[in-house]
């Protein structure tokens, strides 16, 4: 692969007066790829997209398309599109006029113009929407126009700041698989940045985890959920259940000594470890490798599961199980067993874990 | 609304392209990038770009301001004895010009205070409610702001002089030998004329920001638990700030500089430094005295305005404007009900009546004495037919209608120049001092504001020049090499623009500034060129702001007439101008003509007005 496709983001560095937004940033969009760019609020990821856009100029680091330099490119001649977290509609212009934005400046025939608004405007779920004042929508329906507005040009990449964050659950739900589809279907290149890690999930084919300005981690979804590579990227998943612990080798065996227990694990290099123990890895009452029992604290019931805090030796603990299952009421004592290969993943202290360093794990 | 835009649109461009140097701009910075990148990241510098834009405003201030003014000030200090320090000293030192000093400081505070006073609520019922006849009230208060001095004066004659209506009713009514309201030559008049000359400033400035404010912003203070007073205090007036705060400079400004109210209703008593300076130049000949009494009222100006621009530096803040019908709801409650209606029904009879006094005064042959037949019975047209009579063969008479047709061809020009000038200005001015969180670095932005600090009030100077100064300026510079423009017709529309243009960088820089800065963003990343994002995101939501000035521009001009005074040829008068020279003749029959005429330019900048107004009312969703 000598020539890339696509975009090629490279050590990016910006900071606005003392404070640093982006440190160091790589990462790359595939042609017709979905990255989902995670990370908490104020880690920099809208930042970012405006030095993609060409809004704001990175302090050091290139942004290229196709291995050509956009350094020179103003933000008009790039080819992007960018729906801004706050849709940024234009007021004095109605849904037809807004949509068609991008199309009018290019100069677009006015017959292919009412196509395409057309179009995108059915996509989105707003037909006949076209002559409606969009001050009077409601913000569901006016991120929806946002939406159709960065479509409607077909740029080369598109880029989406959280943009389903201020629809219903069930609409963004729907909308979540719904706009994976239409950015398939229109094999759309996609930079998506959320903090929902269920969104990046359901739309990415890749996810870029950052934190700080730094990329914490670069993986298909499965492997970021399935092997998260620091502890950042397990807490900021909601894996809570983080460790202390040293891995010691005795007699032959390998064990994994932790504040809750001592868990044997298959052969790892020695040395003080953090682990994470999942917490939908293991069953209650069950007959797994391994067993520990403890108080408890809470209970919560959440849909499709139901989530119960266990004290083992004073130490919080989060499990998972399907809500069909009659878990124990607070006060109680609790039995949970696992597998350790399984429930458990290791991180070596204050480095990512061995596993899956940064940008490794995309193939 | 998409349909009055596009209607719009082709004539603002054509205005805008006459004056923006940055469209040429963008050309060159197309090529250059094509290029050399350094030429182009040079041109890309924010700074340099802001810059270009001031070229042709400062050109114009430096030609058509600074060389006259600099002119005659040079001129009449080189006449005095005792050189310009002594003459200072001379002009701050006698308690004749200090006591004209500090009457016109207090009369113009004082005439501030009432006029904000009846304004704010004015702009707020406007601003918050909708009811019936609403644009036609706003149509309507709009009238007095666009009546030249010279007509206002004479319309409160008209009314409460001494051979006004007022009067000669109660004279007739209870057979009163003297006239019963001594109203001419008082400070009451002075500060009536004022009140009713200015309140459209605050309603327009105030109210139409008002009107665009989001009302949920004010829902939100109350929903978290402020009261009434405290979402006022809190939440309504730092938001208004902006907008009252140049309604009150330019109020307070125009009251400092007063000339034709005091120089006709204040009769001898009264004078402000204007009046002052207008005897001590034509009348004394104190040349000397004349240039340091302008030069102390412009450093008063500058110094207001330098204020003025600090203060609203730091409070005027991008808001994110709602349409009109968004933000204003129905009077419901039969209370408040009452007390809108009254409040505007004696709003409206305070801007009307004078007026309408004048037009009724117009077709009216009153004679004081006896004639016990009534008012009524004499109503006469003989004074508009006398307008078209050239009783003493002159040279320099005009029919009215030539005057008026001089006086729109004026006003049109001093649009397209304001607006050419102004424009580039106050895209300056917002660019540079809005709070632009997404782009530029800290430095460049300081850069910008230094900038935008030193010509902000440089822009404002105008304003606070005495015109009669600056007319006499133009006389001097502008009548000989290099620059001879004594025969050419765009002298007096010149002038005209010098006024006007502070009220256009007034009116547009907060509609600019308040473009959110994402809009333009949004339209350059979907491939909007810079001149693109201008004329589609910027020019389309200044809209009414650029009408506003507009109308600024045009009814300034239609009005001005301390400087056309001096500067227009005899063979051109404006339509003030013809009317002062029949008030200054004596006699019933030229004072007639004189209201005649007036009524006459009362009527064609009303109708102006009530067009733009309809034109404005078919905009409504424009935020």
């Amino acid at each position: 692969m000598d020539k890339k496709n696509g975009l090629q983001i490279s050590n990016i560095h910006k900071s606005f007066g003392k404070t640093q937004a982006l440190a160091g940033v790589s990462f790359e969009v595939r042609q017709g790829e979905i990255v989902a760019v995670l990370g908490p609020s104020g880690c920099g990821k809208s930042t970012l997209l405006g030095i993609i856009a060409g809004l704001e100029s990175a302090d050091q680091g290139e942004i290229c398309w196709n291995d050509h330099s956009l350094a020179q490119v103003p933000p008009h001649r790039r080819g992007f599109g960018l729906m801004f977290q706050d849709f940024a509609l234009f007021p004095h212009r109605n849904v037809f006029d807004n949509v068609a934005f991008a199309l009018q400046m290019a100069h677009e025939p006015r017959q292919k113009i009412q196509e395409i608004v057309k179009e995108v405007l059915e996509l989105v779920g707003l037909p006949g929407f076209s002559e409606r004042d969009v001050n009077t929508l409601s913000g569901g329906e006016q991120q929806r126009v946002a939406l159709a507005r960065s479509l409607a040009p077909h740029p080369r990449l598109l880029m989406l700041d959280e943009p389903l964050g201020s629809l219903d659950r069930n609409l963004r739900e729907r909308l979540e698989v719904e706009l994976r589809g239409i950015l398939k279907q229109m094999q759309q290149t996609a930079i998506y940045v959320t903090h929902d890690q269920e969104e990046a999930y359901v739309l990415a084919d890749r996810i870029v985890v950052i934190n700080n300005g730094k990329v914490e981690q670069v993986g298909s979804p499965q492997e970021i959920y399935l092997s998260p590579a620091s502890e950042f990227v397990a807490r900021f998943l909601g894996l809570n259940n983080l460790l202390p612990g040293e891995i010691r080798q005795e007699n032959g065996d390998f064990i994994l000594d932790t504040p809750i227990a001592r868990l044997p694990i298959s052969p790892r290099p020695p040395g003080r470890v953090t682990a994470l123990l999942r917490p939908d890895a293991v069953h209650l009452n069950g007959n797994g490798r391994f067993q520990i029992q403890g108080t408890v604290t809470e209970t919560s019931f959440r849909g499709s599961m139901s989530r119960i805090v266990i004290s083992v030796k004073n130490i919080p603990l989060q499990f998972n199980f399907p809500s069909y299952i009659q878990v124990p009421q607070v006060g109680e004592q609790a039995r949970l067993s696992f597998d350790p290969d399984q429930a458990l993943q290791i991180f070596a202290e204050g480095t990512p874990g061995p596993d899956s360093a940064p940008g490794t794990s995309s193939s | 609304m998409a349909a009055s835009l596009d209607a719009n649109r082709p004539a603002l461009k054509e205005i805008f392209m006459d004056g923006v140097q940055n469209q040429k701009k963008t050309k060159e910075e197309g090529r250059a990038q094509r290029n050399a990148p350094f030429f182009s990241s040079l041109i890309q510098d924010k700074r340099l770009r802001i810059l270009a834009l001031w070229v042709a405003p400062l050109v114009f201030l430096a030609l058509f301001y600074f060389y006259p003014m600099g002119s005659i000030l040079q001129a009449s200090f080189a006449r005095g004895r005792a050189g310009p320090a002594a003459t200072f000293i001379d002009a701050l030192t006698s308690p004749t010009e200090r006591g004209i000093l500090w009457f016109t400081i207090w009369q113009a505070a004082l005439s501030t205070a009432l006029t904000l006073l009846l304004g704010l609520p004015g702009a707020y019922l406007l601003a918050r409610y909708e009811f019936r006849g609403k644009s036609l009230i706003q149509a309507l208060t709009g009238i007095p702001f666009v009546m030249p001095t010279l007509v206002v004066a004479v319309a409160f004659n008209s009314l409460l002089g001494p051979r006004g209506w007022a009067n000669v009713a109660l004279m007739d009514i209870f057979h009163l030998p003297q006239p019963p309201i001594q109203f001419a030559n008082t400070l009451v008049a002075i500060l009536v004329a004022h009140v009713f000359y200015n309140t459209t400033i605050v309603l327009r400035m105030v109210g139409d920001f008002w009107s665009h404010i989001d009302p949920r912003l004010s829902q939100a203070a109350q929903v978290l638990g402020a009261n009434r007073l405290q979402t006022i205090r809190h939440v309504t007036l730092p938001l208004l700030i902006p907008a009252i705060s140049a309604a009150t400079l330019l109020v307070f400004i125009f009251d400092f500089t007063s000339f034709g109210v005091i120089l006709i209703l204040g009769g001898p008593r009264f004078s402000t430094l204007e009046v002052e300076i207008y005897y001590q130049t034509i009348s004394l000949f104190n040349l000397p005295l004349a240039a340091a009494l302008s030069v102390i009222q412009l450093v008063c100006t500058l110094a207001l305005t330098t204020v003025y621009t600090r203060l609203t530096a730091n409070l005027s803040r991008p808001l994110s404007l709602r349409p009109r019908s968004f933000t204003q709801r129905r009077l419901s409650k039969g209370r408040s009900r009452v007390l809108a209606t009254t409040f505007l029904v004696l709003l409206l009879g305070f801007m009307i009546t004078p007026l309408l006094a004048l037009a009724a005064r117009s077709v009216t042959n009153v004679t004081p004495q006896g004639d016990q037949q009534g008012l009524f019975s004499n109503l006469t047209l003989d004074y508009y037919r006398e307008l078209n009579v050239n009783p003493r063969e002159s040279l320099f008479y005009v029919p009215p209608q030539t005057a008026i047709g001089i006086s729109l061809a004026y006003a049109s020009a001093t649009v397209v120049f304001a607006l050419a000038l102004g424009l580039p200005a106050s895209w300056a001015l917002a660019n540079g001092l809005s709070q632009d969180n997404e782009s530029g670095n800290g430095s460049a932005k300081s850069g910008l504001l230094w900038l935008n600090r030193i010509f902000d009030p440089v822009l404002m100077l105008p304003l606070g020049t005495s015109a009669v100064t600056l007319g006499l300026g133009f006389i001097v510079a502008l009548g000989k090499p290099p620059l001879d423009l004594r025969a050419s017709p765009v002298l007096v529309p010149l002038a005209h623009t010098l006024v006007a243009f502070p009220f256009v960088v007034r009116s547009l820089t907060p509609a600019l500034r308040s473009i959110r800065p994402r809009l333009r963003q949004a339209a350059s990343v979907m491939g909007a060129t810079p001149r693109q994002v201008l004329r589609y995101i910027d020019l389309p939501m200044v809209g009414r702001a650029l009408l506003v000035a507009a109308t600024f521009a045009f009814t300034i001009s239609l009005g001005e007439f301390g400087a056309t005074a001096l500067i227009a040829r005899p063979e051109f008068p404006t339509v003030p101008i013809a009317i002062y020279r029949l008030i200054s003749r004596p006699g019933p029959l030229n004072y007639g003509q004189a209201l005649a005429l007036s009524t006459i330019l009362m009527v064609v900048t009303a109708s102006g007005m009530l067009a733009i107004e309809r034109f404005r009312i078919a905009d409504v969703g424009e935020f």
